[in-house]
């Protein structure tokens, strides 16, 4: 047999690839436990602002390989969620867990998207001076501190990598464009693009088609879909159509606290979720 | 593939301008010396000690100009206190001018004049060290860089953004100013350090000793566009940019904002200090009112004249400002400060990018 010459971590990588949910494999390889199959928990979030209860005991968990979407009416509490995942929020009260021995809580935005979550915002955010080639460059992953950032140089792996992420998001002939004359739509791949080359565990994605063509909104789809299984997902989106063709799992979101969860036929059979959606 | 902004800006400029100002940059640095130490003073060839110290001055004011563009202008922060930076380098040096007065003060003690003055018998603790060149050299940075990496990381950890901290460093070189005001303070109160006679053994008023100094600071100046050149285009560089136009996202893709704004604030800190440290031995004085609100502002619209987020512009801001300057306090005194005001509503209006704008879009057309 060969398999004893192949170097170790091909075989750690293997369950991650799979998203397969068992072995301390993954605890070795990357120092996050994901044991128990699951990749992010929530549990009795609550955020508040002014005495406004933005999220109110909230309780999720994502698995690890999944696609998750979030849906839910405007002020529902999604973006905040994502906040309070990320670092930009603080909750109130409440466990945030990376795996099963990452707090959250404890870590600032700039580690904790070291550890693998990456987030694209609502609003398309990009670094509208640098090209788009630059853009990507910026966001690999890789050393992120000042003295490693002075002698950088990118390798040939990295030029072909940035070309890899260039085909996927179908920036290619725009690689020397200025990321701020994009169309808002080409902004959103971009990031997405950005997302992927820092090869993130966990992708947060708030709103990913708001303002792309049917066409656009399309080839999204198929990018998401071929993502999940290597990477975990949780998108936040408005749009149905768009929901019904990427999502197994739906959760619905209503003043801050998880209304329902299921399929999308399911949720949308759900008396609850329908009045939310339509009661008022 | 992934050339920088920056560089394909340099060479859409056409290597003409940076040549010209290369070449202007060398003759600046050799001819007027030269001529000012070897020319016969009737001769028309002749640069005369207040030509040489007036481009002297204003090198030095390029400096800081450059210095204040690497954070306003790359980074997004604008500082309105870095006039306080410069006169902590020129205050650094001025306690070794002094020094150097030995005897020959009005009171002929050991001690500065305005401290027989105090009626002090001993220098303050701080003084020491101050009659060795290679110690107060070492304050001209460190004092400066010091003083920035403990504002800088209370701010920058606090999140101050966007006009509140242009309102505290404002509030800073203010506070430093009332504090150097007061004699007790122990660096001469309102009058500052004058009188200076000699630098490293040479008579400060030497045309050697002023031809040097000028050589100096063109080296500075030269030393710190190509320092900041390569910082720009550095991957460093881009960072920088980043921090300005999307700090969240760079937080997002795993960048700590913070130790950037840091890095990049205490450079330009400690550059200011080493102008600020060529400034006052060729003008012979330094006193608090460097450190006033309004020198700091005047530095800012040196840059937004002369093209923020360019390497070129704050140095052409500096000349064009500084030699209007001159000019026009010798012809109109009374009218500076209108001129200065109507200059800087002009360029926001119809330069929002600077003289370096205007040279870009001539290119533009041209290419
Ligand atoms: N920084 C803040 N200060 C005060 N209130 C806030 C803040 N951030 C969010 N909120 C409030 O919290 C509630 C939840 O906002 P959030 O942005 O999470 O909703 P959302 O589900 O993302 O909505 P949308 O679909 O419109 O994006 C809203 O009522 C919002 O006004
Ligand atoms: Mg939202």
């Amino acid at each position: 047999m060969s398999i004893p010459h192949l170097p170790p971590e091909i075989e750690t990588l293997t369950p991650s690839w799979a998203g397969e949910t068992s072995g301390l494999a993954h605890l070795v390889s990357t120092g996050l436990d994901t044991s128990h199959g699951q990749i992010l928990y929530l549990q009795d979030v609550c955020v508040s602002f002014d005495g406004f209860r933005a999220l109110n005991h909230l309780s999720l968990e994502i698995g690890v390989g999944e696609l998750r979407c979030v849906i839910g009416p405007n002020g529902a509490g999604k973006t905040t969620m994502m906040d309070v995942i990320t670092g930009k929020t603080r909750p109130d009260s409440g466990d945030v867990f990376f795996g099963e021995t990452i707090d959250l809580t404890r870590h600032r935005e700039a580690q904790i998207a070291r550890m693998g979550i990456g987030r694209k915002f609502q609003k398309p955010t990009v670094f509208e001076a640098m090209s788009v080639a630059d853009n990507l460059a910026l966001a690999l992953s890789g050393d992120k501190g000042v003295w490693a950032s002075l002698r950088y140089r990118l390798s040939g792996v990295q030029h072909d990598r940035i070309d890899e992420l260039l085909q996927i998001t179908r920036l290619a002939e725009f690689s020397h464009r200025l990321a701020g004359l994009l169309s808002h739509g080409q902004k959103q791949w971009l990031e997405i693009g950005m997302l992927l080359a820092q090869d993130p565990k966990l992708l947060l994605l708030d709103e990913p088609v708001a303002g792309m063509t049917d066409a656009e909104t399309e080839k999204t789809a198929e990018l998401l879909c071929s993502l999940k299984g290597r990477h975990s997902l949780m998108v936040v989106e408005h749009d149905m159509a768009f929901v019904g063709s990427i999502a197994e799992r739906v959760t619905v979101l209503a003043e801050g606290a998880v209304l329902a969860e299921g399929s999308l036929a399911q949720v949308q059979a759900d008396e609850r979720v329908i009045e939310v959606y339509l009661g008022r | 593939m992934h050339q920088p902004l920056t560089l394909r800006l340099m060479a859409q400029l056409g290597p003409a301008l940076t040549r010209v100002m290369v070449v202007l940059l060398l003759m600046l640095a050799l001819a007027l010396p030269l001529s000012h130490v070897y020319v016969a003073p009737d001769s028309a060839w002749y640069v005369s000690a207040y030509t040489l110290t007036l481009l002297g001055k204003i090198v030095c004011f390029a400096v800081l100009a450059l210095a204040l563009d690497l954070v306003w202008g790359y980074t997004g922060l604008l500082s309105l206190g870095h006039g306080l930076f410069f006169a902590l380098g020129g205050y650094a040096i001025g306690m070794y001018l002094m020094r150097g007065i030995g005897r020959e003060g009005n009171y002929q003690s050991a001690l500065p004049d305005f401290m027989v003055f105090l009626d002090w018998h001993t220098l303050p603790w701080f003084w020491w060290g101050s009659d060795s060149l290679a110690w107060v050299l070492l304050l001209v940075v460190a004092v400066p860089g010091l003083l920035a990496l403990v504002f800088g990381f209370l701010a920058f950890r606090s999140r101050i953004k966007g006009v509140y901290f242009s309102i505290i460093t404002q509030a800073l070189t203010y506070a430093a100013m009332l504090l150097f005001f007061r004699n007790e303070t122990g660096f001469g109160g309102n009058n500052g350090f004058t009188d200076f006679k000699r630098i490293a053994g040479y008579a400060i008023a030497a045309p050697e000793t002023r031809a040097v100094l000028f050589v100096l600071s063109v080296l500075l100046l030269a030393g710190s566009l190509a320092g900041s050149l390569w910082l720009v285009n550095s991957r460093f560089g881009r960072i920088l940019t980043a921090v300005r136009d999307a700090e969240n996202r760079l937080m997002f893709c795993g960048y700590d904002p913070v130790r950037f704004k840091l890095a990049i604030w205490v450079l330009s800190a400690m550059l200011a200090g080493l102008a600020g440290a060529l400034y006052v031995p060729q003008v012979g004085i330094i006193n608090p009112g460097e450190m006033s609100p309004a020198n700091s502002i005047e530095v800012a619209i040196w840059v937004a004249l002369g093209g923020r987020g360019t390497l070129l512009g704050p140095i052409l801001g500096a000349f064009v400002v500084n030699g209007a300057k001159s000019w026009f306090t010798v012809a109109f005194p009374e009218y500076w400060l209108f001129f200065l005001g109507f200059l800087f509503i002009a360029a926001t209006l119809l330069l929002p990018r600077g003289l370096m704008g205007l040279v870009r879009r001539g290119e533009d057309k041209t290419s």
